[in-house]
């Protein structure tokens, strides 16, 4: 199905088998951090481990990137993740950058739509297509540089035991079984998760009544770089469609078959090309990479954490690929877990940080399962009354604007604000604009105190940092103490200081140069202090920098106050 | 318990009203009027335009089915 012909993102996407001397030790060796899984998951967490220094071994049961393009969507802030990771460049060179959508309705369009509307400024954009391999491949290419990441391939994972003072894991090699012991393991298998199955966890959730015929084709076309979802076309009667662009001249094409279709018939190619020719016309030739046949389902594990091992991406929770929620959710995953999982081991912060993984992560599995079911729902309408609100919908949206708003073929995937976190600490009054405490950062240019034009979220990365709003008249001598101050707490807070447009600005300190952050983005006036986590979501924020209200707030999102909390619930649950 | 909902008589000739709405439906099929009616019910919620008034609205259709 291969085509052979399309070039691959880095030399090698096949990789080779090689023991370990692990294997042949006589009892099992204990490694600080074991990730089962190396997929686009997986992968970035040990690159997020790596970078702190954290050595870490990868186990994965096949020896090559994925099958098929799977994963094409890339959001904004997942893009934002790997470039903190070092490959952001590389997928967006590759990637095909797209902002703009079109929706049709049988044989009319009903409305367009451009994602960059929503907001200017950012150095990543709003999505890009690449194909998942085109992904991991680059992430590889990352990994092979990292000698802290020991990348196993054909390590099968047939056996778990989790204990409170450690997990074993039993591997099945070409060479044979063999032992293995982790202080914290990493479930990134997918989808049909090993370790969720060894561990006999449910899975629990919705499964959608529907199938979707998924092919990747080869093609020379000149369809515009833009995400077209079809209701009802006439090359797929009462079903939907979708076509999306790739690189390397491949395209997604997404065909809604409907309960009764017989998933094995459907994905022979003597079945598939005549849909693909219906949809495609009869003169455009084209090559089937990749075919499958699909049901969806959303649900989640009831936890995230088990003792010392940990869920993250799709072995977690699975969402239909409506709106883009899988790869990306996960990849939050890991940007949220690694910096607290660096922190236990490091043994500046207690475990109870670690439980704040599954509050946070499994809010956001919440909200990607409620979008994501909302999508299905209204392009698989469950029953009569359903469907006659769908239709009304679409027929109404020719005329009335508001009911496009109602129109969903996919609520494209943004990152989630924890807002309800027990790591963040109360508001300030006085703040407006969605950098609420819980919030991911958004991005802003930003120029150097030497005239260099940069981006802020490549000054918020992977540690905790201090976002500070220098008043005009800072003194060089007030700025150093604040940064004193903050370097000196329980975990150091790295100072980033921001100038106003116009003013001189200190060595290390940038400038707001388009005035992104002191107006709309982050409504901070002179003297304004927030508290970024590693993770680049804020945690708390002031007008004014009051070193004690710091030090409590970064005790709080280190989840020692989570500790305390735990311990005077327990307290109280024992008086009662 | 309605707060929002106005239950009062609204409609200064509810008679003329009433026919309106049976009339629309004279020569629909069934489906059709199934059809029919979401979008007149779509229309009416955005012309609402408050969650609360809505929500109340969907329970009080709903009461005794």
């Amino acid at each position: 199905m291969n085509s052979g012909s399309t070039d691959t993102a880095s030399a090698a996407t096949d990789f080779t088998y090689q023991p370990s001397p692990d294997q042949s030790a006589t009892t099992p060796v204990r490694h600080p951090v074991v990730i089962i899984g190396a997929g686009p998951v997986g992968l970035a967490a040990a690159l997020d481990l790596a970078q702190r220094g954290r050595k870490v071994v990868v186990l994965d049961d096949d020896n090559t990137v994925s099958t098929g393009s799977r994963a094409i969507c890339w959001a904004k802030r997942s893009l934002e993740i790997m470039d903190r990771l070092g490959v952001g460049d590389a997928l967006v060179e590759k990637g095909v950058t797209w902002k703009k959508g079109k929706v049709f309705f049988g044989e009319e369009q009903l409305y367009a739509f451009d994602l960059l509307q929503i907001e200017e400024g950012h150095r990543m954009p709003a999505f890009i297509n690449l194909q998942q391999y085109h992904f991991e491949a680059f992430t590889v290419r990352e990994v092979l540089k990292h000698p802290e990441i020991d990348l196993r391939w054909n390590n099968k994972l047939v056996g778990v035991e989790n204990r409170e003072d450690g997990v074993t894991l039993i591997l099945e090699t070409p060479d044979g079984e063999y032992r293995l012991a982790a202080d914290y393991m990493l479930a990134a298998d997918g989808a049909r998760s090993a370790t969720r199955r060894l561990l006999g966890l449910d899975f629990k959730g919705q499964v959608f009544k529907d199938r979707f015929l998924i092919a990747d084709v080869i093609m020379k076309a000149d369809f515009p770089t833009e995400r077209w979802f079809w209701f009802d076309p006439p090359f797929n009667k009462g079903q939907s469609a979708l076509l999306h662009k790739q690189p390397d001249d491949v395209w997604r094409i997404d065909l809604q078959l409907g309960w009764d279709a017989d998933p094995e018939e459907e994905r022979k190619p003597e079945n598939v090309i005549p849909r693909l020719k219906a949809m495609l016309g009869d003169d455009v030739e084209f090559e089937l990479e990749w075919v499958s046949v699909y049901t969806f389902q959303c649900r989640r594990l009831e936890k995230f954490r088990h003792g010392r091992i940990f869920f993250i991406g799709d072995s977690a929770h699975q969402v239909s690929p409506f709106g883009a929620r899988g790869a990306n959710s996960g990849l939050q995953d890991i940007d949220n877990l690694i910096w607290k999982l660096d922190l236990v081991l490091a043994g500046k912060a207690p475990e109870s940080l670690l439980e704040s993984y599954h509050a946070e992560r499994a809010y956001a599995a919440d909200e990607n399962i409620l979008n994501s079911t909302r999508s299905t729902d209204f392009i698989t309408p469950k029953s009569a009354a359903s469907r006659a609100f769908r239709d009304a919908t679409l027929e109404l949206a020719r005329d009335h604007d508001f009911a496009r708003r109602l129109v969903n073929s996919g609520r494209l995937s943004l990152p989630s604000t924890y807002s309800e976190s027990a790591l963040n600490s109360p508001d300030s009054l006085g703040f407006i604009g969605a950098m609420v405490p819980g919030a991911p950062c958004a991005d802003a240019p930003v120029t150097t105190a030497e005239g260099r034009e940069s981006w802020l979220l490549h000054h918020l990365s992977g540690e905790f940092c201090g976002l500070y709003f220098a008043r005009a008249d800072e003194t060089e001598d007030s700025l150093a103490q604040l940064r004193e101050t903050l370097a000196g707490l329980e975990v150091p807070v790295r100072l980033v200081p921001i100038f106003p447009p116009g003013s001189k600005a200190p060595a290390g300190a940038l400038i707001d140069s388009e005035q992104l952050m002191t107006e709309a983005r982050y409504d901070a006036r002179p003297g304004s202090l927030y508290l970024i986590r590693p993770d680049q979501h804020v945690t708390a924020r002031w007008r004014e920098a009051d070193p004690q209200a710091i030090r409590g707030a970064l005790h709080r999102a280190l989840g020692k106050g989570l500790a305390a909390a735990d311990a005077e619930a327990a307290t109280e649950g024992t008086a009662a | 318990m309605s707060t929002q909902l106005k239950s009062d008589p609204r409609l200064t000739r509810p008679d003329d009203i009433y026919q309106v709405l049976i009339d629309a439906h004279r020569d629909l099929s069934p489906e059709q009027s199934q059809a029919f009616n979401s979008r007149l019910v779509l229309l009416l919620t955005n012309h609402i335009g408050d969650e609360g008034v809505i929500a109340e609205a969907v329970e009080a259709a709903g009461k005794g089915l």
